[in-house]
This record gives C-alpha cells, structure tokens and sequence, in this order.
C-alpha cells in the first residue's frame, strides 16, 4: 500500500486591500449582469445599474484612499507573492482610470438612452470590466500580471467598440480593434517569453534582481523580448508606427468609448510601460531610451502633422491623442524621475482634456457619423457656452496658459532638459507650434465664420442647436473645465501628488 | 543528432512570424484570426521549452493562463464577426472592412 504524504502547498498570504478596488469593480460589474439577467424587462434596470456602477467606483475610490493612507505610513509594499505592488504610482494612475471612469459613465448615461441602444446594463457591466482591468494594470508587479490585465481591459472594449451594431463604422471599428489588439497582445507575449527565457522569471522585481546581480553572455534574447514589450505597449499607447488604428477606431466607436479609450487606456498602457520599463530593466536604460527617443519623434511628427490634414473633427482629435502619446513620451525618455513626474502628471491633465473635448463632441453631432469641421462653422453665435468650452479644451490641448496642458507641457519639456535630450525637446517644441495651429483652425470655425442662412437651418449644428445640453453632459463639462483650469493656475496640488507618487523608484 | 532546445525555440520564432505575416496579409478574416491562434500557440511552445531549459515549473503553467485568454478573445472576436456578417449577407473579408481608412 502506498501512503501519499499529503503535504500542504504554500500559498502566499493575501492582502485584500491590495486588490481591493479591483475587486469592487469587477463586483459592481458582476452585479449588474445577474441584475439584467434577473430583472430583464423592468425600465429602471438601466438606472439601477447605473447607480450600482458609481457605487462601485466610489467604492473603489475609497480603497484606493485607504492605500494612500497606508502607504503614508508604512511605505511602498508587494502583495500576493509579489504580484501586485502597492505604491503611489499604482494610486496615481488608479485616481486617473476612476476618474476617467466615472465621467465617462456620466456621459453614457445620457447618451445610450438618446441614440436607442438595446441593452444597455451590459454596456455598463463591460466598462466596468474593463476599468477593474485598467486598475490591476497600474498595479501589476509581475509580467504574467500585466497580460490577464491587459487582456481584462482590451476584451470589453472590444465589445464597446462594435457595441451600435446598427451601425457599420461602429462595428469595423470593433473588429479592426480587435485583430490590432490581438496582435499586440500576442507580440506583447511573446515579449513576456523571451525575457522568461532570458532571466528565468517574469516578476517585474525579479528580473531586476536578476539583471543587476548577472551579466548575460548572449544579450540578444533579452533585448529582442524588451523590444517586443515595447512594441506591444506602443499599440496599446498608440505610439507612431503602431498607430494607424487610432483614427478608425476612435472615428467608429461611440463617443463616449472613445473618450474612455482615449483618457484610461493610455493612463493603462503608460502604466504598464512606465513600471517594466523603470523598474525591471533599469539596468537596460542605455538599450531602451534610443527606442524609445525615436518612438517619441515620430509619434510627435506624425501625429502633429496629420492631425493637421483632417477634416472631422473626431478623427483630429484621435490625431491629436497620438501627438500627446508622443509628449508622454518623451517624460518616458527622460528615464528619471522629473520624467515620471511629468509624464504622470500629463497623463492626468490630458484625461480631463480629452473626456471634455469628446463631450463638446458629443453635444454638437446630431448623429454618430458626421463631425465635420463644417458643423463648427459660426458655433459661437448659435451657442456661445458650448463654443467657449470646446476653445478653452482645444487650447489646453495647445498648452496654452493659464491652463493644465500648459503645466503639463512644461513639465515634459523641463525633464527632457534634465536628461540633456535636447533634440527631443526642439522636436516636442516645433510640433506644439504645428499642433496650435489645428486647435486654433477649429477655434477660428467655430468663432469667426458665419454660418450661412442654409446651413443654420438644414445642416446638423442647427439641429444641435435646438437641443438642450442634457445635465450630465453638462456636469462632466463643467467638472473637466474646472480642473484643467484649476491644474492650470494652482498646479501644485497635483504636482505634489505626482511627486509623492513617484517615490517607489 | 540530439534534438536542444534551441531547435524549439527556433521551430516557436517560425512558426510566431509565420502567424504574424499572415495576419497581416491575408484578408479573409477567419484565416486571420487562425493566425493569431498561430502566434499564440507559437508562444506557448517557447514557454514551456524555456520551462524546460531553465527547470523552472512557471513557464508552464503561463501557458494556461494564456489558453484561458486566448479562447476568451476568440469568443468575442467571432462574436463580432457575426455581427458584421449578418449586416452583411455575404462572404465576411477584410475587403468589406473598408468604411475606415486610417
């Protein structure tokens, strides 16, 4: 007879508050699909899962408070058998995607019911998913970690993305996300293996060991597995040339995905960018910063130039997030920790931007497929607070002061001065010049040409123009508006927080 | 002739480009997303040869976690298709995808 000696396994100790607002997101979210499988037919279910969704959120919001608070005292700390990191960073970038989410829930709420969705919870359960996965992104401490949460967060938006099935762009967009999200994501693994077989572990902390404790003989693995991790982030950053499904996707999907997409995914893919990057191939920065320096130029180029050929107005501003892309960027290159700084900080800044913008967006197109310049022309005259609102974001995005994108800018800029980057800074420089001039094409549209007497009455701004600003559009109009004035003339707040955020390298 | 790793490895880094070229050539959307079941599997051959190489057991089980993701990104993926496909009462190409154009 054979006795099997039953032994236990050793199974790291869990630390709930560590992943506890993932996990209130993910129950919200759960929440709201057994509520819409219960209850299918009830009116107040869109409600309900609404009120569900930002109690998750606050929920969420309120552990990531008792993180903070945590580590004030005790300092930064690994959980779960060091999968998960606990720091400011993992905060910071945490505040952005709630933030990003919660207004972007608050636009959805008006917008799903105007355009005649069907089935709406689900709509909200899949943001929720897909924020629970940005969250444990910003978190991640391990590369195994980062994929499930990189697919956690790009499988729902999907979804979204296709999700007005009545429409054909709606539904390209979704799938042309999903066989680029695919790709990357298998490009992204493939990264994962290569620095798996390089230095034996895929734990962010572990290769770091490894690598300053080792000299590899053959560097080669490595460097191509680094590589790949970057081009696999670069398309969920949408960094030139992995960018060119941007603009489609960004065009097709509905509105408020889009402003989703454009603000928490690329606080998500910066975080993980940010965090492999600095923390486990720190020793490597000698082989990473000239990848990433031409990243950041052509991003900056191209996404300035073309954004400059565009005649709708949702296709420029997809442009525009691509030349932001590019002065996050160069924060990254910098390799230091003004550069983290920045770039934390203008990932922040540019969320509310981008949320406000595509509001003022959404407000102005009577239906989902024209933004057309020509829409914007004599705005001011037919609705001067809308024009006002959508000039000050537009001249944020410029970087234009008193506002954040100035600060935010300038901060990029100071680091990348710091790092003796002086070509980065003179290209990040010439293409906020050419950027300003877009911003300032549609501004001048919409402030100093009439409409004609056939345009007021037939063309999709006249149509606009009679419908009343619903009240949560006009909420999250006003809350994106006040802070990136705020960020602009008291910036310090946010720039200790920034600071104090990155205190875990 | 004693079969290493590195023939593994080499076999995984064919079979990867393979999948990525033809993901990024052809147009019929099937055969695309068989493709990235190529690379996916591609990477799954060179976790478990580098488990092997390095006696280390993680790689394998990685490979699990990436099956898991990769039936549930297929799920969705089709699930798209036939949304396109019953708009479109046709063959579903990558050809018909051309409302966009980046």
């Amino acid at each position: 007879m054979i006795l099997l000696a039953v032994t236990k396994m050793a199974t790291p100790a869990i630390d709930w508050l560590a992943i506890a607002p993932v996990i209130a997101l993910a129950v919200a979210a759960i929440a709201i699909v057994l509520l819409r499988a219960l209850v299918r037919r009830a009116i107040w279910v869109y409600d309900a899962s609404l009120l569900v969704a930002f109690i998750g959120v606050a929920v969420a919001a309120v552990f990531l408070a008792e993180q903070w608070s945590k580590i004030r005292d005790v300092g930064n700390y690994q959980a779960l058998g060091a999968m998960v990191a606990v720091d400011g960073f993992a905060v910071f970038l945490g505040v952005i995607v709630l933030v990003a989410t919660a207004l972007v829930l608050l636009l959805s709420s008006e917008y799903l019911p105007r355009h005649g969705f069907e089935s709406k919870p689900e709509y909200v359960a899949l943001l929720l998913f897909s924020a629970s996965g940005m969250l444990m992104m910003t978190a991640a401490n391990d590369l195994i970690v980062v994929f499930l949460a990189l697919e956690t967060l790009s499988i729902p938006l999907y979804v979204l993305a296709a999700y007005d099935r009545r429409r054909r762009r709606s539904l390209e967009a979704g799938m042309k996300y999903f066989v680029l999200g695919a790709f990357s994501s298998a490009v992204f693994l493939y990264g994962i293996a290569l620095t798996y077989g390089a230095t034996g572990t895929t734990s962010l902390t572990g290769i770091a060991d490894f690598l300053s404790k080792n000299t590899l003989l053959d560097q080669g693995t490595l460097l191509a597995g680094m590589m790949l991790l970057l081009v696999g982030l670069g398309f969920k950053v949408a960094a030139v040339p992995f960018h060119w499904w941007t603009p489609d996707v960004y065009e097709g999907a509905p509105a408020p995905i889009t402003a989703f997409m454009g603000s928490a995914t690329k606080a998500a893919g910066f975080a993980a960018l940010l965090r492999i990057f600095f923390t486990a191939f720190d020793v490597y920065r000698v082989d990473w910063r000239p990848a990433i320096w031409a990243l950041a130029i052509l991003t900056l180029v191209v996404g300035s130039i073309a954004a400059l050929l565009q005649n709708d107005v949702k296709r420029m501003l997809a442009y525009s997030s691509i030349n932001h892309a590019g002065y996050v960027l160069i924060g990254v290159e910098a390799a230091n920790r003004q550069g983290l700084k920045a770039a934390l900080f203008y990932l922040m800044v540019y969320a509310f931007m981008t949320i406000g913008s595509f509001a003022v967006v959404m407000v102005i197109a009577h239906n989902e497929d024209a933004h057309s310049i020509d829409d914007y022309r004599g705005l001011a005259t037919r609705r001067p607070v809308i024009a006002a609102v959508f000039a000050f974001f537009l001249l944020a995005q410029a970087g234009v002061p008193p506002t954040g994108g100035f600060i935010a800018k300038l901060g990029v800029f100071g680091a990348a001065a710091d790092a003796h980057s002086y070509v980065l800074l003179v290209v990040g420089v010439l293409a906020s010049v050419i950027a300003a001039y877009y911003y300032l094409r549609v501004i001048l549209t919409m402030y100093g040409e009439e409409a004609t007497v056939a345009q007021a009455e037939g063309t999709v701004a006249a149509v606009a123009s009679r419908r009343r600003l619903d009240l949560a559009t006009g909420v999250v109009l006003a809350i994106t508006a006040l802070v990136v004035l705020f960020v602009g003339i008291l910036p310090t707040v946010l720039l200790d927080f920034a600071r104090d955020a990155t205190l875990l390298f | 002739m004693t079969v290493t790793g590195s023939y593994y490895l080499t076999f995984a880094a064919v079979l990867f480009s393979i999948g990525a070229v033809g993901l990024l050539l052809r147009r019929n959307v099937l055969v695309m997303f068989m493709c990235v079941e190529l690379m996916l599997n591609a990477v799954n051959v060179t976790f478990v040869t580098f488990s092997k190489m390095l006696d280390d057991i993680s790689g394998q089980t990685i490979v699990f976690f990436v099956l898991v993701v990769a039936a549930a990104e297929v799920a969705v993926g089709l699930a798209i298709i036939v949304a396109i496909f019953r708009r479109r009462h046709g063959s579903a190409t990558a050809d018909d995808i051309d409302l966009l154009k980046g």
